[in-house]
């Protein structure tokens, strides 16, 4: 599993790729946790929001950080 | 009638009955002031943030774009500025939305418009100055802030500055969201309540804060030498009130408890909401992550016309209240 967290670099991005990086370790995912801040991969998504959480290149989640409890569910929503 | 005074009644009890000061003393007006304006602008705060942000899951940046594309007379600059009221903003997503507008078709100056409105007159902002200064100070915040944004988007459209904009911008592609989904009644309430507590936990530590120092000015400070400083008589105020507010950055909700006290001590309406605009539109950190899709001239036209529009919106104000 791919997931990715996109954004341009400000502390909401860094917080929710840490979130997420917690949660694969604490869940024992088999997934890759990619933090990109190209902005044009965002653009490319046809998104105009910082940050960007995507499972298997779909995108989950645009524009704010949830709770780690919410981070799961999307993730979990996409594994199954 | 006011509806907090039920939080009034608290403050009193606390600071009057629990803590025993007394009436007329310093200490006891400023903590009053403090208990009272932090609970009252907490309930503000999560009623309103609540229920703007489930009304923002009908709402998103990528449907703005749609509204806003090919729209080349001031109609559009008005809709931007207007779009830019409900949609969320954190300086985080400003290139991406400035990139997003740009490529898909929507015009510089209309993108612009939403650029500048979505910082400045956002629900935080002006849900504070309601709770704060009334309904009217809101509304002439709300209003003003509008209008500079459609003025300066047109403008700026007029200029035809499209050259000024960094090359690569034209050149990424944008894809378009394959699906939009349609999330239920449920879904929109559990997204603004987790987005509700996530802006809550941002941005009250600074509402305490500038409370704090709220009540601190409230109680303490000699009242005449804001006055002397940066009352009506002095012509510059107002510039200088923008000056400071650029290398300040802060959320609407730090500022205003500050710029509340600082009107209790004498500061003209439209020199403290000079600041603010100044503080949440113009301020550095945010004109550093414009400049990475803005060529240093057209950053240059960006930030004199803005400062100009904010420092007669001051002048106004100073005048006309």
């Amino acid at each position: 599993m791919k997931i990715q967290v996109l954004g341009s670099g400000c502390a909401n991005c860094k917080r929710l790729y840490e979130l997420t990086t917690e949660i694969v370790r604490e869940s024992r995912l088999e997934a890759s946790v990619d933090y990109i801040t190209d902005v044009s991969k965002i653009i490319e998504l046809g998104i105009m929001q910082s940050p960007v959480l995507t499972v298997n290149g779909k995108p989950v989640m645009t524009g704010f950080v949830p709770n780690k409890e919410k981070i799961k569910d999307l993730i979990f929503k996409e594994l199954n | 009638m006011d509806p907090f005074y039920p939080v009034q009644l608290v403050a009193d009890f606390v600071t009057y009955g629990l803590f025993n000061l007394g009436r007329t003393s310093l200490l006891g007006s400023a903590l009053d002031f403090f208990i009272y304006d932090s609970i009252k602008i907490l309930i503000l705060l999560l009623v309103i943030i609540f229920l703007v942000s489930y009304l923002r899951t009908f709402i998103s940046p990528e449907r703005t774009r749609k509204f806003l594309t090919k729209k080349f007379t001031i109609f559009g600059n008005i809709l931007a500025a207007l779009f830019g009221i409900i949609t969320p903003f954190c300086s985080c997503s400003a290139v991406p939305l400035f990139i997003g507008f740009v490529e898909s078709g929507v015009p510089l100056g209309v993108t612009f418009s939403y650029l500048i409105s979505a910082p400045m007159v956002n629900e935080v902002a002006v849900i504070l100055l309601f709770g704060l200064f009334g309904l009217w100070v809101a509304l002439l915040y709300a209003f003003s802030g509008v209008t500079i944004a459609v003025l300066v988007g047109f403008i700026m459209g007029k200029m035809h500055l499209e050259p000024l904009v960094e090359d690569y911008v034209f050149k990424i592609k944008a894809g378009s969201l394959l699906e939009e989904q349609k999330p239920t009644a449920k879904e929109r309430a559990s997204r603004a309540y987790l987005y509700t507590l996530d802006l809550i936990k941002k941005v009250y530590p600074y509402v305490l804060l500038g409370v704090g120092i709220g009540a601190l000015i409230h109680g303490y400070a000699p009242s005449d030498i804001l006055t002397k400083i940066a009352g009506r008589g002095n012509v510059l105020a107002v510039p200088l009130a923008v000056l400071v507010g650029v290398p300040l950055y802060s959320n609407s909700a730090g500022t205003i408890p500050i710029v509340q006290a600082l009107i209790s001590k004498g500061l003209p309406l439209g020199t403290a909401l000079s600041f603010m605009m100044s503080i949440t539109a113009l301020s550095f950190p945010e004109m550093v992550i414009l400049r990475k899709v803005l060529k240093p001239k057209l950053l240059g036209i960006y930030i004199s016309i803005l400062a100009i529009g904010i420092v007669f919106t001051g002048y106004l104000f100073n005048i006309i209240l």
